[in-house]
């Protein structure tokens, strides 16, 4: 093997010998272009390959009103057309250098991630389409009609899914009138009314170099990282950081059961959760490990599956997001079964809020988070990926070096006090889905 | 027995990549180790010779099941304790069955490789399996059946695909195994499986990361050389007669969009340095799909707009025959006969004029990236080693896949078309949309690999 020293070696040596002791910095380099754009760079010399990830604001939450599917459809529309190249012949520049070009999307996000070789032609030409991608997509009429239809499609097809139904109701229950309600993929009557007008507008607004975060992980000099982080940033457009996303407001306690021809039910049963930067994120984190995140370790799996053979998946989880993201139960199960499992899933979420961990599962807890901490960055696309959220939630650049220290330093009273107040028991936003045949 | 001396042989394969050893214990373990010092982390898996393929007609699914009861107890270690522990170290875990092969891994920092392999010699002799915890689990079983097949119409349709176009060989049955199956299946045959099955002359340990190859032989010979090496049952072939004529189904369920499904008997990799058809048939795959590029996505997507989506799958590694997949969406307005017509006039176009000399250096050029990207990836590296050794083929036919696809030309990708995408060898599957909202009607009952 390479003798070369990376820097995520560096880091994970440093941190296996002094595993209680505050952490040596995982040398995440930070700065911004002079267009705005803020960069987050990582370099790592043991692969010849090179991943960029560039992010914006642009997820489905900033749809206008009566227009959703707006945000999906220009992130779908980036490489289908750009800088004068039609979506062919994109596909084709990439594939001949055997770069992969893949968008992520969700409600706060919208970004375009880039993963090559990192010799010299391969780099270039795939970075060379990276940029025309991001900052001159061409948004062909033709094309849009295409992929309106391809998104109406794949809308339709996820009817079918009691998983996909599900999720979306969840998001409508719990988030009223909030952006966050509505499904990302938006709904086909408005996405049939989109015009070339609409994306090319939300383009210049959203996907602007004050607005973007780019990640670069990888075979390249920080010299080379900030030429990079430049080129791509400089044709993007001016416009200003968009504002912050409105404050959901906390439902009433509801109570949603939608037909469906699914053998099983699925069932969700929520609340807002937090947003990323929340105070009380680590007491959450770790003590939802015992309520349903730990799997075989988690009360939820214990109740609902060892114990009852009711479902073959029960989790809990809190997804934070820009602003607070919802805190949710699931399981899935026959659906004659189904109020036998919200029962249990609800005297388990009841009494969890109320007594909180035990001394032994909490421990166990943090042993499994601050031991597996390794197993989140062993690879470029773990890093990377970190560092896209790093840079997008303005987390703290030390947020992975401090992370093993912050979950070791919630206690059970910790848990019991977030708990307690981030979560009513008798507010809680519940829906089902099918369980019909 | 099987048992034979221990021979290390250390294969050092490809340029660029690290050194894999390859070591069987005398008990007949396989022992496969990759150095990988990226990061100080390492994953460990055991994979048994034994899946779906070797189960019989009233007990599929039997594999599957099985692989949940590891997770139930041995003679000291007490049920649910296993995850327990490897949690407490910090470990991610988790198990899956396949067509080929049962493999059970646990993922954690480098230096706790002995507290898995520790549990995992442990259970593959002392398991023990309860008459009350296995009727719980064989409910939870069901529920995954209904979760992963039964509420999803694209993968009844594989099911209910395969069952047409094997009609003798054993890949015809779901690995999660037929629910009336699954409702009588006992405990007791869960015990059998795990008697005929669970030796260490029927595993294999493969462990990546940052661990020393010497030293994981020796621990693997501290807790599994112990172990006796027992008779394994006579595997017959059950070889799938030659087919005589296409084969079609309809299957009718609760969906929104139509959907195809179309099947070519294929030829699997065995001789892994002569064979060159199935390198060809996976380059012909690259050429159909894979990414924006390729013809189906090209033509069928974009051009013709006659599907939403479109692919093709081959995966010539296994220990059964090979299939040659495709499948795609329509449009809206567009028919499946329309849309299996226009796959159709692609195979056929491919089959009369070849493929470009700019399609091929194409698919060969990811072919060359992918295998750089893979190597981001411990978890990914191990998969593939275990999955060809179970299929037969040494870790060398790993190494040296890139170098094997790189000398597939355009002409053998034209004449492999010919040969192996033909009529007489398909079998097709239309996925007839029912309304959502109808009433309610008898569940339906696929392959892939099935977690935990």
């Amino acid at each position: 093997m390479s003798t070369e020293k990376t820097v995520m070696r560096g880091l994970l040596t440093l941190m296996l010998a002094l595993p209680l002791a505050a952490q040596a910095a995982l040398a995440i380099q930070h700065w911004q272009t002079p267009q705005g754009a803020r960069v987050y760079f990582v370099e790592s010399r043991e692969l010849p390959m090179l991943d960029i990830a560039v992010d914006f604001p642009a997820g489905s939450a900033r749809d206008p009103a009566g227009q959703s599917g707006l945000a999906r459809l220009t992130h779908g529309l980036l490489d289908q057309g750009a800088g004068g190249l039609s979506d062919t012949a994109i596909a084709h520049r990439l594939a001949d250098v055997g770069a992969v070009l893949s968008g992520n999307f969700d409600r706060d996000r919208a970004g375009v991630k880039l993963r090559t070789l990192s010799s010299a032609r391969e780099r270039e030409t795939a970075l060379d389409i990276l940029a025309r991608v991001l900052q001159r997509p061409d948004f062909p009429p033709a094309v849009i009609a295409r992929e309106q239809r391809r998104l109406v499609a794949s809308i339709r097809e996820a009817e079918a899914d009691p998983g996909s139904v599900v999720d979306k109701a969840f998001f409508r229950a719990l988030y009223g009138a909030h952006p966050y309600a509505r499904d990302p993929d938006g709904e086909p009557a408005e996405i049939a009314r989109l015009t070339r007008r609409d994306l090319v507008r939300f383009h210049r607004a959203h996907y602007s170099a004050p607005n973007a975060v780019i990640a670069i992980m990888g075979d390249v000099s920080r010299a080379d990282a900030e030429a990079i982080a430049e080129r791509l940033a400089a044709g993007l457009s001016a416009a200003a950081p968009l504002p912050p996303l409105p404050l959901p407001v906390a439902p009433a306690a509801s109570e949603v059961r939608l037909p469906h021809p699914s053998t099983q039910s699925h069932v969700r049963v929520g609340a807002l959760g937090i947003a990323r930067n929340d105070p009380d994120f680590f007491p959450l984190f770790v003590g939802n490990y015992v309520l349903g995140g730990g799997g075989f370790d988690s009360q939820l799996l214990k109740e609902v599956r060892d114990k009852r053979g009711l479902a073959y998946s029960a989790y809990s989880y809190f997804a934070p997001m820009g602003v607070a993201g919802p805190f949710q139960l699931g399981l899935q199960t026959k659906g004659e079964q189904t109020d036998a499992a919200l029962e249990v899933v609800r005297t388990t979420l009841a009494d969890f809020i109320a007594k909180g961990p035990s001394e032994a599962e909490l421990a166990q807890a943090k042993a499994n988070l601050a031991g597996g901490f390794p197993l989140r960055i062993d690879s470029n696309r773990k890093i990377l990926d970190h560092l896209s959220v790093i840079g997008f939630y303005r987390l703290p650049l030390d947020y992975l070096d401090t992370w093993i220290d912050r979950v070791n330093a919630v206690d059970v009273a910790a848990v019991r006090d977030a708990f307690s107040r981030r979560l009513d028991p008798g507010r809680l936003v519940t829906v089902v889905v099918g369980g019909a045949r | 027995m099987r048992g034979h001396w221990a021979i290390g042989m250390a294969l050092l394969i490809g340029s660029a990549q690290a050194a894999v050893t390859d070591v069987t214990l005398d008990n007949g373990m396989r022992v496969i180790v990759k150095e990988d010092r990226r990061a100080p982390v390492m994953v460990s898996q055991v994979w048994y010779r034994a899946g779906s393929i070797d189960e019989h007609n009233g007990t599929t699914g039997v594999a599957h099941v099985l692989e949940h009861m590891m997770f139930k107890g041995t003679k000291t270690i007490a049920p649910g304790e296993f995850s327990r522990r490897i949690a407490a170290a910090g470990g991610r875990e988790n198990a899956f069955t396949s067509r080929d092969h049962t493999a059970y891994f646990q993922q954690m920092q480098k230096d706790r490789l002995e507290l898995a392999l520790q549990l995992e010699a442990d259970r593959m002799a002392n398991l023990v399996i309860r008459d009350d915890l296995f009727a719980k689990e064989i409910q939870v079983v069901m529920e995954e059946r209904r979760l992963r097949t039964d509420d999803q119409p694209q993968a009844v349709v594989y099911e209910r695909l395969m069952a047409t176009a094997y009609q003798a060989h054993p890949y015809r049955r779901p690995i999660i195994g037929w629910m009336n199956d699954l409702e009588h299946m006992t405990a007791q045959d869960a015990r059998d499986w795990y008697a005929r099955w669970y030796a260490p002359n029927n595993a294999t340990l493969v462990v990546a990361g940052d661990v020393d190859a010497d030293a994981v032989v020796a621990l693997a010979r501290k807790h599994f050389g112990p172990l006796p090496a027992r008779a394994l049952p006579e595997r017959k072939p059950q070889a799938e007669p030659e087919p005589l004529g296409e084969k079609r189904i309809v299957v009718k369920a609760p969906a929104k969009l139509p959907y195809l499904l179309m099947a070519w008997h294929a030829p699997a990799l065995r001789d892994w340095e002569k064979d060159r058809e199935p390198y060809a048939l996976m380059i012909l795959a690259g050429v159909l799909s894979g990414n924006d590029s390729a013809r189906l996505q090209a033509s069928l997507v974009k051009a013709q707009q006659i599907a939403v989506n479109a692919s093709a799958g081959y995966d010539p590694v296994g220990r059964g025959p090979a299939m040659f997949l495709i499948d795609a969406t329509p449009a809206a307005g567009k028919s499946v006969a329309a849309l299996e017509a226009a796959i159709r006039a692609e195979i056929a176009r491919i089959q009369r004029e070849g493929i470009s000399e700019a399609e091929l250096a194409r698919v060969k050029a990811q072919v060359i990236a992918a295998d750089v990207f893979q190597r981001d990836s411990l978890f990914y590296q191990a998969m593939q080693l275990g999955e060809h050794v179970i299929a037969g083929l040494p870790p060398e036919a790993v190494a040296r896949r890139v170098e094997k696809l790189r000398a597939v030309t355009a002409g053998e990708v034209k004449a492999a078309a010919q040969t192996w995408l033909k009529d007489q060898r398909l079998s097709v599957a239309w996925l007839d949309p029912q309304p959502l909202d109808a009433t309610p009607r008898a569940a339906a009952t696929t392959g892939g690999r099935h977690v935990n």
